[in-house]
């Protein structure tokens, strides 16, 4: 019997058999693309041509005058086309589906951006595309939903379950049982059955490659830290992937604290003790579930953070002390984001939000001669609808009253 | 053992009926009544689902079913104790159905000593493949518990005969691609799928997925041993009650 695609004891592929021809294929294209240095080489190109690529890094000069010690340094993921790291791994996984012949992707989104991202990739690549949305994610994401429906794509909202990603995941693999032979089903983290976790993170390790030599070329030698956030863990792995040998940098992952891990309600699988080793979703790794293996709901004020899994392999980074893991709260994280405008006039999403929470607790106790990173992950204009919410902006509040008030009067009139 | 029973049940009775209840839907005593009337209508072994909060091999109504059962408080520990009760009172076998977190959690080889000792006869655990279930098959092999296996129209030959190896008591042929609950075309496609599935074991060949009236059992007849009905019957108790289960499995037999 083989198994494949473990990191330690996490990972594998626990599929319904009926994908299992399916997974061959995916995986044979994967393995053959990965060994074919022509593939590489097509998927930078576009996606310097097509995403902005090499993102630059910035030097956060004030946040780093105003907090003392480590001089932070950004990761500028939020400059790609769609405005987050996901469309390294859709850009990457279109080029697969092409190689496939396939003419369908479906996704699955919580924040949004993933599906924006596939919608945005198969509108270039003249695919049909499908993506599932949890409802309650539909309800705080409307722009991105606009967006993806203007691109083409067909929004179905998810209504079972908790109503978010976990729910919209679970919608995409039944969509995907039944339309294998047309479709790729484009996964949007480094989460699910092998080989996914192992194909986004080669995807999302451009991050990495470039932003290990930018730092090096910025200040000549490695940061003493890398952030990133965690929901699924692409963004982190595609900015770790790039360190990982490099024993001096310390990797931290940033987990959704939520309203605090005493509350209950949060999504830290691995900076808090709530979580426990399970098998769901086609995978094996640290979930968020009862002592019965009931997934349970998670929380946080990032829809892209609230997921109740996260990746075998940061599971299994976890385990060997590689990546130290964390949690910022919601207010921590809103506090962080209002920094960070303020100060940089840069608007990170509400994920990556999580990784500056963090990077600004401990900046300050390390000396001006160290560097830090934080991989803004995202942008945060999508945001605005919570993050409005959060700061309690009564001009914005005002805004939507009246905003509502024309829109009644129209379909009144 | 199962595969005897199945074998023996055949001669006598042609065709073999299996259905499917998610334990603690919509309540316990309902799921105690559904199974007394399915058994009394002639059912020759039954599917008990533990439910799961992810059953990603389902459709929207058992995945309804799932979700629901464990909103009115369906834990892994009732399921047990009423799968035992079952096993009690009726004289055929019962088959636990679940996803592998629930028997992961519970530690595999207590849940497998377990299932042992409350008297059922096998299981069927969609997620868990041959290859990640070492433990689980090891397990099973020494409670004399039947590993169900699941083949798909698309399973190669050479996969069709690796998990005939593997699986005890008989095949679950899943008759197309999709979950659970959508409709099958019961057509000639199906008998060369079925044909390469006889042709790949020996062990009692059931198919299930879209089989919801006595046209669809006819038309397996001679070519397979056991019809799966899964969703339709819990489509039957949302329309009519469980009074409706009866008169519904009578139909799907031989002589209405």
């Amino acid at each position: 019997m083989k198994q494949r695609g473990y990191h330690g004891q996490f990972g594998g592929a626990y599929v319904p058999e009926i994908l299992t021809a399916t997974f061959d294929e995916l995986e044979a294209a994967f393995e053959s693309a990965r060994q074919d240095p022509t593939f590489w080489a097509e998927f930078e190109a576009l996606m310097g041509s097509y995403s902005c690529r090499p993102t630059p890094i910035s030097f956060a000069e004030n946040l780093s005058r105003q907090l003392g010690g480590a001089r932070i340094y950004i990761k500028r993921e939020d400059l790609n086309h769609t405005g987050a790291h996901k469309a390294n791994n859709v850009m990457g996984q279109g080029l697969l589906v092409k190689r496939m012949g396939k003419k369908r992707v479906i996704a699955e989104t919580g924040a949004g951006q993933h599906g924006v991202a596939t919608a945005t990739m198969a509108a270039k690549m003249g695919l049909e595309c499908t993506i599932y949305m949890g409802a309650v994610d539909v309800a705080r994401q409307r722009p991105n939903v606009f967006w993806m429906e203007q691109m083409g794509a067909k929004v179905v909202p998810v209504t079972e379950g908790s109503q978010t990603l976990k729910d919209a995941i679970n919608e995409a693999f039944r969509d995907w049982v039944t339309n294998m032979d047309t479709t790729h089903y484009a996964l949007g983290t480094a989460c699910g059955p092998y080989p996914f976790p192992d194909m986004v993170t080669y995807f999302q390790s451009i991050i990495g490659k470039e932003a290990r030599a930018q730092i090096l070329g910025i200040t000549g030698k490695l940061p003493r830290r890398v952030y990133a956030c965690v929901g699924g863990g692409s963004n982190a792995m595609g900015i770790f992937s790039g360190f990982m040998d490099d024993a001096d940098v310390e990797l931290v992952g940033v987990e959704a604290g939520g309203h605090g891990l005493d509350s209950g309600l949060h999504a830290a699988r691995l900076a808090s003790r709530d979580a426990s080793i399970g098998v769901a979703q086609g995978y094996k790794t640290y979930f968020l579930q009862s002592p019965d293996g009931q997934m349970n709901e998670t929380h946080s004020v990032a829809a892209g953070l609230d997921y109740v899994g996260v990746s075998p392999i940061l599971a299994h980074l976890h385990e060997t002390g590689r990546v130290r893991f964390e949690a910022a709260t919601d207010a921590e994280v809103v506090a962080a984001l209002k920094t960070t405008i303020r100060n940089e006039g840069l608007i990170p999403a509400l994920e990556s939000s999580h990784a500056f929470a963090q990077a600004f607790k401990e900046a300050p106790h390390l000396s001006p001669d160290d560097a830090i990173l934080i991989n803004q992950s995202g942008r945060g204009d999508k945001d605005i609808f919570t993050v409005a919410d959060a700061f309690g902006d009564p001009k914005w509040e005002q805004f939507i009253i009246d905003k509502a008030r024309a829109y009644a009067q129209k379909q009144q009139g | 053992m199962l595969e005897d029973y199945l074998k023996r049940r055949k001669e006598e009775r042609g065709m073999l009926l299996m259905t499917h209840i998610v334990m603690g839907y919509p309540d316990f005593d309902t799921s105690s009544r559904l199974v007394e009337e399915m058994v009394k209508a002639g059912v020759d072994l039954m599917e008990l689902q533990i439910p799961f909060s992810e059953p990603i091999a389902d459709g929207p109504v058992i995945l309804h079913a799932n979700q629901r059962a464990l909103e009115a408080g369906s834990t892994v520990e009732r399921c047990l104790a009423f799968a035992g009760e079952v096993t009690k009172r009726f004289d055929i076998p019962f088959l636990f159905m679940s996803y592998y977190n629930i028997l992961y959690k519970y530690g595999v080889a207590a849940f497998v000593a377990r299932m042992k000792a409350l008297g059922l006869a096998g299981a069927i655990v969609p997620d868990l493949p041959p290859e990640e279930g070492h433990d689980y098959l090891e397990e099973m092999a020494k409670q004399s518990q039947s590993p169900i296996f699941i083949y798909s129209p698309n399973t190669s030959p050479a996969r069709l005969r690796y998990l005939a190896e593997h699986g005890r008591g008989f095949v679950y042929c899943v008759a197309r691609k999709g979950v659970t609950g959508s409709n099958t075309s019961f057509s000639k496609e199906l008998d060369g799928y079925l044909d390469r599935c006889r042709a790949a074991t020996n062990l009692p060949l059931a198919v299930g997925f879209g089989v919801k009236s006595k046209d669809d059992v006819d038309f397996l007849r001679g070519k397979a041993d056991i019809a799966v009905v899964g969703t339709q019957t819990i489509r039957i108790v949302e329309d009519k009650g469980v009074e409706g289960v009866y008169p519904f499995i009578r139909g799907l037999r031989e002589n209405g």
